[in-house]
Order: C-alpha cells, then structure tokens, then sequence
C-alpha cells in the first residue's frame, strides 16, 4: 500500500469502498478515481500498449490520460476505453485491462515489441501494398483481428441519456480561478452566465498548487469565496462534471456532463448540452508535457503535476523514491509535496544550468539533491516499473552520449514545460501562436473566432491563455472577461485581485533527451504513448519527406488515438522541426477537432433509441389495423397496413384474399396517408395549371381529375386527383410520402416566382381520415347508412364528389378508383374516422365486406397498369415515357417542365417506356428491378419495375421501362433472374385487366 | 337533411405513464383550429379576424387570448384559431362572411393535430431537451410562441400561463403517439431533478 498516513482533501477516509479490476478485489476511498485508488493499492501496472504491448502505468491525474485505459462494467454496461484518471470510484466498480492477451501480467503480444525495429512509422503501408489484392483478402481481416483497443459491447447499453438545449450570454469553460473570476465578473456584470467544469470540484490547480495569496487570502479561501458569491447569483448556473466539448459556430457549444456514471443514480447518466451561448471565455488550464527519454513510458514515470496530485488529493504517493525531471520551477512543487507527506526525492534533474529561486532554495534546503544540466538517459525497470534511472549530463548537445550516474528510484515525475489548453478557441477557427519564450502554442488574439457578425465568440482565459503564474492568470481571466462582456454590449469590473506568489525563473524547453548508443536512434523515446510513436517514427517520416505536420502525424500516428495527443502533439512536433531543421511556427500544428475528450455513443443518441428512435406517423384507424392482425410496412414516415393476417395464413395467402374481396365484394383501404393540400384563390386555377401538366383551371365544380406533376426538368415527381370544391378553391391529393414535398414545393414558386398570384395553400392531409370503398358491392353498402347524398351513378358519376352527411357523419365521397373497381373514397374529420370504419364493417357483414392492406392495393392497380411514382418512375421519367402523353396539355402556354420536355433527349427515340411484361411461363414472377437485356445478350435494355402475381389473371404480371418498349408490342425479351437463369417475356400494354374501365364506372 | 352527430367524433387517445413525473402532463380534448391565411395588415382581414376570435391580431411570434378562443402567429400571413370544438365549421363560415371578398384561406383544421399540456416549474426545462429554443424564465412567457421541432417533431409550443408554467404543444395528429411517449421519457422527474 502507499496511500499515506494522512491528507488527500478529496477522500473520506471513513467511507471504504471496494471494486474489482482483472477479477481481484481492492478497497479504495470514497472521493477516490480509479486511477488513485489502483496507485494506492500499489498497482503500477494497468494497461499494455497499443502496438508493442509495452506494460503501461498512469501517467496522469486528468482527462489527458494516454495509457490507463480500461473495459468499465460488464455485459450490458460494459463500455471501452474508459481513463482511469476520470472513473470516480464508487461501490461495486468492475474494470478490465484491454489490449492483453491471455493477461495483463502475460501478454504474448509483447513479442511484437521484440520486432519493434520491424514495425517502423509507415510500416503498415510499406508492408501491405503488395499484392493489391491481398489486402482485403488477407492483410486487413488479421490486422483488424489485432488492432484496437477494448471491445465494443455486444449488448444494448440498459441507461438512459439525453440532450438538453440551452441559452446563455457567457458560458465560462473550466472552474480553475480563472473560469471563477470570469465568472464572477460576468455574474456581477449581469450576464446570463453557465459556468461549467469537467471535475466534480471548483478551484483546479489551485487546490494543489496553493503556494499563492489572493486579495489577502490563502488561494484556497479565495476559491471557496468565489464560489460562495457565484452560487448566490440568479443568472448564474454552476455545472460540475461537465465538460465544454466543443465550440461550433455562432456559439454553438456542446458541454458533455456526466451524471451518474457509477450507473445507480436515478436519471439519464450523461446528458449532452446544446447551448447557444454570445460568448466562450475558454478557462480550460493547461497540460504539463512530458519529456522524451529512453525508456519514459515504463510504469512508474509521471507527469510531475499528476504526482502532487496524487499526494495531495487522495493521499497517495505514486512513489516512495522519487526523481523529478524538470524544465523549470514547477517541478520542484513536486519534490516539495512528496517531502511533506514523508517520502523521499533522489534528486531533482534540472535541465537549466544555474537553477534559482525561492522554490529551488526550498528543495535545497529540505536536503534534497538538485542536478542543474542533467537529465534522465535511461529508465531502468520491468513490467511492474521503475527500479532506477541512470543520469546523462545535457552539456555535450549530442544524442549519443555516455550515461553517468545510477539512481535508485521507483518513480519518474516529469515536469516538461505546459501546453495551453486551447481546444475551445480551435474548434471554430481561432488561430493559435507560437511563444518561443514560453514554448507555447497560445491563442492569437489577432484571430479569434467569429461569430455571424464577424465578432470574436471565444476569449481564452488564464492558463488557456498562456499565462502561468497566479497574477498572469488572474490578469488575463479579468481582460477575458471584460473583452466576451464587451462584445456583447455589457461591462466587466476591470479590477485584478492583488496576488502575493513566489517568484519563478523561466524554464528551459528539452524536447529531446540524449541517451547512450545505439538507442540514442530515439526507438524508446515514447511521444505518443497510446499509439507507440516515438521520437524515431517522427525522425523517419521527416527523412522520408513527411514534411507536413498533418502528413507526418497520419503517417505515424501520432496524436491519432482516443486522447488525440494531448501529451504528445507539442512535443512531435518539436521533434519534427528539428528533423527537418525549421523553427516551430514554421512547421505548424494539427487541427484541433471536436470534441475535446471522447464523449459516450449513448449521450449522442440521446433518448432516440427504441420507441423513440424515430418518429412514426400513425393514421386515427392504427390501433384498429393492429386489432386485425395488420402487418405495417413504412411508406414515408408512414405505416400503413401491408396486408391482414386471418389465422396461420401465410402472407400470399392474405394478399390474395384481400384482392378478391375487392373484386368481388367490397373491400376498405385507409387511404389516410395520401397528401390533401386547399389551394385557393382568385388564381388558383392558374397556378395549377403551372403546377401540373393537364389543365386544372377548367375543372368544373363538383369534379375531379387525374394530375400528373412534373419538376422543372420536366420528370414526373407527383401524381394525384385534384378536386374543384368550389369557384377559387381546389383539393389536391398527393402520393403519401409527397405531402410535405408538394407542399413545400408550392410554396416555393408561390413565395420566390409567382408571389403576384393571389392564392394560399394549407396542407389539410391531416384533418381527414379517408376510405376506398372499392367492390362490386361498394354502392351497395354505403347506400345502407342513412345519408344525404344521392350515390347513383347518374348522380355521382365516376371523377365526381359530393360533401353531405352518412349516418351522422361529415363525409365527402369521391367517385375514384385506383383498383379498377366500382370504388367511393370517403373522406371524414379525422376525429371520425375510426367511427366511419366501425360502421363500414358492421353494415357489411353479409357484403363481404373487410379491409385491404397496401400489397393488395398495390397488385389490384398494378392489374390495372396504374403507375405509382416511386415505382414505375425514378426521377428521370416523363410522362410520356409512361405512356401518359394524354395527361400533357397541348394548349397550355406553360407548366412546369414543359421546356424541359423539348430538349433532345427528352423527344429521342428509344427512350425507356413503360410497357407490360407476360412471362412465358404464367407462373414466374419476375424480381423487381430485374433487367431485360437486348437481342444480342450484350447490354440491358430496361428493367422491371413492378412485378406480382395476380391472382385475378392467374398469372404473373409486371411492368417494365424498355427502350423503345411501346414500338415492341409483342415482341419476346430475355430478363434476367439471376446470374444463372434467365425467363422469357412478352412486350404487353401494361394494363392486363378491364381494359375499357367497364368495371369502375358503374 | 341528416345532421351531423358531434358525439362520434373522438380525440386521439394515449396511454399513461408508467413512472412519476417531474411535470403535469395531459393530452387535452378536441378543440376548433382554423388555419387562416391572408395579409395581415389588411384592414378588412383584421376586422374580420378580430371580430370573430375576439382576440386582437397577435404581433409576431405572439399569442393573444380570449376566454375560450385564442390567436397564434404562425408566419407572416397565417395565424391560428383556437376555440371551441363544436363551432369550428361556424367560425369558418363567419371568418369568411365577414371577410367579404377579401383574398384569404379560413379552412378547418381541428382534427389535424394533437395537443399536450405540460404544468409546473421543470415544464421549461422538459421541453429543453428537444426543443432548441430559448424557454428559460424572462425570456419566454405567457402569450410567446414558437413554430419549432422537439426532438424531430414539428411542433408548436405556446406559453398559456406563468406561474404555474403551463405549456401548450401541438403537432401533426400522425405524430402523436410519438410525441406522447416523448414527452413522457422527456418529463421523467430523476431527469428534472437537478435543473432549475
């Protein structure tokens, strides 16, 4: 155990609790990480590497965690690639190593690390390129086989997330004291302000690194002061565990907030905000860097901020002899940390040459060794860590240079300078700058990123910002503030609060430790340390010309994996400039992409899974389908009764039940879905007369008419029957999926060509519920009710309507067929329909009356070579093509498409035409979209686009579009079935029953 | 002449929720919705429109109320009639007679939608998880109005009261199954609880 005696403000030493990893039972602390309590268990090593199957350790005490990766949960909760670092530790916790096989201590894939020299930057690429064909066959399925980290789960994840929209003036990202004066004074100023943080606490880096007095006060007390004062504001909200994961534009930001990750809460466990905010202010703190020297990813080197971490808030010491490689004065907070909880520091290797300082005196003076131009040449240890680290002295400015003295130690802190955290001002464009002084990318305050105004939408604060001392971090957060409140017309009290800090000397950037022989070729120089690149990957791919950054990290991976290079990039990249022999900002960085740590696959789903997956569209008359065995098919966001079950009848048998109740009896359709769109006005008949290719204006009240709708390319896009209601007003009906396009549609040429035509639309598809009546018998039945309308066929011709009243219901009955029978369709407010189909059914019990489901309705119009759009045309049809031409005005000056219909192509001869096919063989059903090929075998020539048997012809039946088809009546084609079959046609009129329409128009 | 039978019309019926709810929450009876579209500012439709709702013309994104009858902006030239179930066809009749020959569209909507209301003071924050709108208190009140979507939902949310907050949304009658059971996963109170 190395959990200490005493400290660690963030556990509750009174509340034990106990969790699993790799099967073995350990205790912890609440307040505990996973990651902590693993230290405190003396657990170093946790994960294998990606690609050699090195033993990995923790590196971090943060989201930018690189190795400690674990499966979390089992089953269906189980989840991949989880940090460690960011695991809170609750009761019950069950993790597993990943990347191991057939265990974590025993991993056979460490044998690639013995290859290792084999396996150099682009190694997959050189390797696998020949021959071409083997890489799908061979290379790919065995690399997939072995690649990847844990496993997807197999099972549906059992908890609940969601999405919540939100609004705000200031939302301030991160809850150092940088985000908590942001806050502060936005709060003050009046601002509607979202203060949001990633941990569960406020005061970041201060709650460790609280050598600093603000306003008078300790750091601590100031922290807990700020957050006394913003919890009493209205205007502002304080979200922990939430994390601002990217910025899009127009202050689109999406924050990733973790509820209830120990799965037991009650409530969705991560809930995704998508807030609209006038202002970022990025206080996303900074990311120590490690340094590259051999052998720096053995379990046991740390960051040296993670290892304070470690000691100060959990009470835990990641070692009991400790070196600290640092570049600067903060390193040398980690010596003094570990000193006070009682353990000790070897030495502290410091790559400046004359270190001073109020921190340095203090490590000094605490008898602790500091080595001024010294590094670590070589860690020396084993799968379970650290043993010792041999020196190397920083003087000779060569690679290859002899290692010096041995120093026992079980623990590496590597304190390599500090990255901003300049994701959030990245994500929408900001630039950032390189500070050769600093050895830092900040943001470039000449380049924010700007809003649909042109104005800047993200202010980097403190750290974020590039500032690294208590005072510097304060300034800026209080410019940060002034300036997001400033564009958005506000004011920010501009005062900084006075800071007593220690003193700090600049730090001197190493990206590059020198190391003995032959491995000073830099093959154990890890950068990457979750996708094994090294300092030697990135010097191959600059002398292999990779002089891009973004070329050189795809093509060694470096900062490609599930941390995105958070501790790596800066460092590759230092690595490359010096390869190529270029300054830093001329080498450049990678983009930085959202979202800043992985978010989980259920917060993006949200609670759009299941029911909810997607909205569905149900007709009044759904529940009553379902009561009669319906079998629902989609049509649009629709479902519609496909046919219904009696018995154990399998579905033809259903299909074909259902068709001869039709043509025999009388048979009822939910025509419900089919678009109804008024449009009326004093130019309503002109505009239609634009909208569809037949002539509507001359529609007689009380009619109806067929109506063929085509694009401006001149191809069928709709179809339906318009209805005269009265001198300025028509119905159209559309195809069920077309109601909203239609529609929309227009509206278009209303509101952007024609707005000088005096007509409004209203899509009514919804206000009706609507029947086929459709039978012999449909006369017959509706004449039951007890109705105001004279249904007679003199009365009611076919393509007429009338409005009145059956039995107590509203009705308007149309005389259309779209079965080929004697057909009413009866339309009712949709609030009574279901009363409509009750009454249907009980007054024609002994007509054989009984519903029919869409596969019938569409094999009844297929007999009748209806075409349905969407069948028969697939956007590159004309009328004519389908054999329409009558429903084509000649006289009209204009409609839509009309021009497109004179182009060339469109009055070619051979164009594919809508024809009829009869196989030779009365029982082969063509497949639909099979192809008729041409006389020599040699290309196809059109392709079947409805096919059915039907039971009424007692054959099969099918429409095709065929070159040149309406001039090859008669003629016999090949179709293909499949590859190895083919059947024989005969070219047909595509309407195969009651050719002169004596059954409908009775 | 047969009459009609207003009795065997039926509003839409939707299951109950199963677990308790952070929000009230019910699906409301039939009522007149008259879609009217037309010039806005034309002096003729305005009377017309006023005289028949007895509500004053709404200013943009606005709901104006009276007694049972209120007034929603949808667009620049249509607004919508609420009222009550059994005098749409008259409402209609009188919209148009007392428009007289002006250009405009008064047609009977009232069987097209679903309406839910939802009470109580986590109301804005349930309909924040499908709504991209700004509902928050002071910046979304009673009489507001908003043609948006929930979740991918077309919808319409009008504010009819505050304190109790108290929400109007209405879709398309097709999609209201889906919205029902939306709203009901969306009201969960352990998903209310730590907002607001």
């Amino acid at each position: 155990m190395t959990r200490l005696a005493e400290g660690g403000s963030l556990i509750d030493r009174t509340k034990s609790v106990s969790f699993k990893f790799d099967g073995k039972t350990y205790q912890g602390f609440a307040g505990d990480t996973l990651a902590s309590a693993m230290l405190a268990n003396g657990v170093k090593l946790v994960n294998r590497s990606y690609k050699y199957h090195r033993p990995r350790g923790v590196v971090t005490s943060g989201p930018e965690e690189p190795n400690a990766l674990v499966n979390l949960g089992s089953g269906p909760t189980h989840e991949p690639n989880v940090r460690m670092t960011q695991v809170p530790l609750f009761e019950g916790l069950e993790a597993t190593s990943q990347n191991r096989f057939p265990s974590l201590s025993t991993d056979v894939g460490v044998l690639n690390a013995l290859a290792s020299k084999l396996y150099p930057a682009g190694f997959y690429y050189k390797t696998f390129i020949h021959p071409r064909v083997a890489w799908k066959h061979l290379f790919e399925p065995v690399i997939r086989n072995i690649a990847g980290l844990g496993r997807a789960p197999t099972e549906a994840d059992p908890d609940t997330y969601e999405h919540q929209y939100a609004f705000c003036d200031v939302l301030v990202a991160g809850g150092g004291i940088a985000g908590l004066l942001a806050a502060r004074k936005a709060g003050e100023a009046g601002a509607r302000v979202m203060l949001v943080e990633q941990t569960e606490r406020l005061g970041g880096r201060m709650l460790v690194d609280d050598d600093a007095e603000i306003d008078g006060k300790s750091a601590v007390a100031w922290v807990a002061e700020q957050i006394i004062a913003l919890e009493a504001m209205e205007n502002v909200t304080i979200r922990l565990n939430t994390c601002a994961s990217a910025a899009y534009d127009h202050g689109y930001t999406m924050l990733y907030e973790r509820r209830t990750d120990d799965r037991k809460g009650a409530g969705p466990r991560h809930r995704l905000w998508r807030v609209r905010t006038k202002q970022i202010i990025a206080a996303t703190g900074m990311i120590e860097r490690p340094i590259a020297f051999y052998g720096n990813d053995m379990p046991g080197v740390m960051l040296a901020s993670a290892v304070r971490d470690y000691v100060k808030l959990w009470g835990v010491s990641p070692g009991k002899n400790t070196v600290v490689y640092t570049v600067g004065d903060d390193g040398y907070r980690t010596a003094l940390a570990l000193n006070a909880a009682g353990y000790k520091v070897a030495a502290v290797l410091d790559v400046r040459e004359d270190p001073i300082g109020l921190l340095v005196e203090q490590v000094r003076a605490a008898g602790i060794k500091v080595m001024p131009a010294t590094g670590v040449g070589k860690v020396v240890g084993s799968k379970s860590g650290v043993s010792s680290i041999k020196t190397v002295s920083l003087m000779s400015g060569q690679d290859d240079t002899p290692l010096g003295d041995t120093i026992e130690c079980d623990c590496v802190a590597m304190a390599g300078g500090w990255s901003p955290v300049v994701h959030l001002y990245s994500h929408s464009g900001g630039k950032v700058i390189w500070d050769a002084k600093l050895a830092m990318y900040r943001p470039d305050a000449q380049f924010r990123p700007t809003d649909g105004s042109g104005e800047g939408f993200v202010y980097a604060a403190g750290g974020a910002n590039g500032a690294l001392q208590t005072e510097a971090v304060l300034k800026s957060s209080s410019e940060a503030a002034c300036g997001a409140l400033s564009t958005i017309g506000m004011k920010a009290d501009a005062t900084v609060p006075g800071v007593i800090a220690v003193a700090e000397q600049p730090m001197q950037p190493i990206w590059f430790t020198p190391t003995e022989g032959k491995a000073a070729y830099g093959g154990k120089h890890f950068l990457d340390y979750q996708n094994d690149v090294t300092v030697a990957d990135i010097r191959l791919a600059a002398r292999e010309g990779y002089e891009s950054v973004e070329h050189a990290k795809r093509y060694t991976t470096l900062g490609m994996a599930t941390d995105q290079g958070k501790l790596s990039n800066i460092n590759g990249h230092a690595i490359l400039a010096d390869a190529l022999g270029k300054a830093m900002p001329d080498v450049g960085t990678t983009t930085f992409r959202p979202p800043y740590t992985p978010i989980s696959m259920g917060s993006i789903a949200g609670r759009e899974k299941g029911i909810l997956f997607k909205p569905v569209r149900e007709t009044v008359m759904h529940d009553w389908h379902a009561s009669q065995n319906a079998e629902f098919e989609p049509v649009g966001d629709w479902r519609r009764p496909y046919r219904y079950q009696q018995g154990n009848e399998g579905r033809e048998a259903s299909i074909h039940r259902e068709i001869a109740r039709v043509r025999e009896a009388v048979g009822l359709l939910d025509a419900s879905t089919l678009g109804k769109i008024i449009v009326k006005g004093p130019d309503a008949g002109k505009f239609l007369d634009m909208m569809y290719t037949n002539m509507m204006s001359g529609l007689k009240i009380g009619k109806c008419r067929y109506g063929l709708m085509c694009n401006d390319n001149g191809f069928l896009m709709d179809d339906g029957v318009v209805a005269r209601l009265d001198d300025e007003t028509f119905l159209c009906h559309t195809t069920s999926g077309g109601s909203d396009r239609v529609h929309a549609w227009m509206e278009e040429w209303l509101q952007t060509e024609w707005f000088d035509l005096k007509v409004y639309t209203a899509n009514v598809t919804e206000q009706w519920a609507q029947f086929a009546v459709a039978g012999p018998n449909a006369r017959k039945l509706l004449e039951r009710f007890d109705g105001d309308i004279d249904l007679s066929g003199d009365a009611l011709p076919f393509m007429s309507f009338a409005d009145g009243v059956l039995d107590g219901l509203p009705v308007r009955i149309f005389r259309i067929s779209f079965s080929g029978e004697l057909s009413f369709e009866v339309a009712t407010p949709a609030s009574y329909g279901l009363a409509l189909l009750e009454m249907l059914i009980s007054k024609g019990g002994d007509l054989g009356v009984g519903p029919y489901g869409t596969e019938a309705l569409h094999v009844l119009r297929a007999e009748k070579g209806f075409i349905v759009v969407g069948d028969e045309t697939d956007g590159t049809v004309t009328p004519h093509d389908v054999g329409m031409s009558w429903a084509v005005s000649k006289k009209k000056e204009d409609f839509i498409g009309k021009r497109a219909m004179m182009r060339s192509d469109l009055t070619r001869e051979g164009r594919k035409q809508l024809v009829g096919l009869l196989t030779t063989d009365p029982k082969t059903v063509l497949p639909d979209g099979a192809h008729a090929m041409s006389a020599d075998g040699k290309r196809a020539i059109g392709h079947v686009t409805s096919t059915y048997y039907s039971p009424t012809l007692k054959r099969s039946i099918a429409m095709a579009l065929i070159e040149g088809g309406q001039s090859m009546m008669g003629q016999t084609v090949t179709i293909g079935i499949d590859a190895k079959t083919d059947a024989q046609a005969v070219i047909a009129s595509p309407v195969f029953y009651d050719e002169e329409g004596a059954r409908q128009n009775v | 002449m047969s009459n009609v039978n207003k009795a065997l019309a039926r509003a839409p019926g939707y299951s109950t929720a199963a677990d308790a709810l952070g929000v009230q929450l019910e699906a409301m009876p039939l009522r007149a919705m008259i879609t009217i579209r037309g010039d806005l500012a034309d002096a003729t439709l305005v009377n017309a429109v006023e005289a028949v709702s007895g509500c004053t013309i709404p200013a943009v994104r606005k709901a104006t109320f009276a007694g049972e009858n209120s007034l929603l902006w949808m667009s620049p030239d249509e607004l919508m009639l609420f009222g009550s179930y059994t005098e749409a066809d008259d409402l209609v009749t009188s919209l148009n007679d007392k428009a007289g020959g002006a250009h405009m569209l008064a047609v009977n909507v009232s069987d097209a939608r679903a309406v839910f209301r939802l009470s109580g003071e986590k109301a804005r924050y349930a309909l924040g998880k499908g709504a991209p709108i700004d509902l928050a208190r002071g910046h979304f009140g009673a009489g507001d109005i908003r043609r948006t979507r929930i979740a991918t939902v077309a919808t319409g949310i009008v504010m009819t009261a505050e304190m109790p907050d108290t929400f109007e949304v209405f879709c398309f009658r097709s999609y209201g199954t889906y919205l029902w059971n939306w709203l009901i996963s969306a009201c969960d109170k352990d998903a209310l609880s730590d907002l607001g």
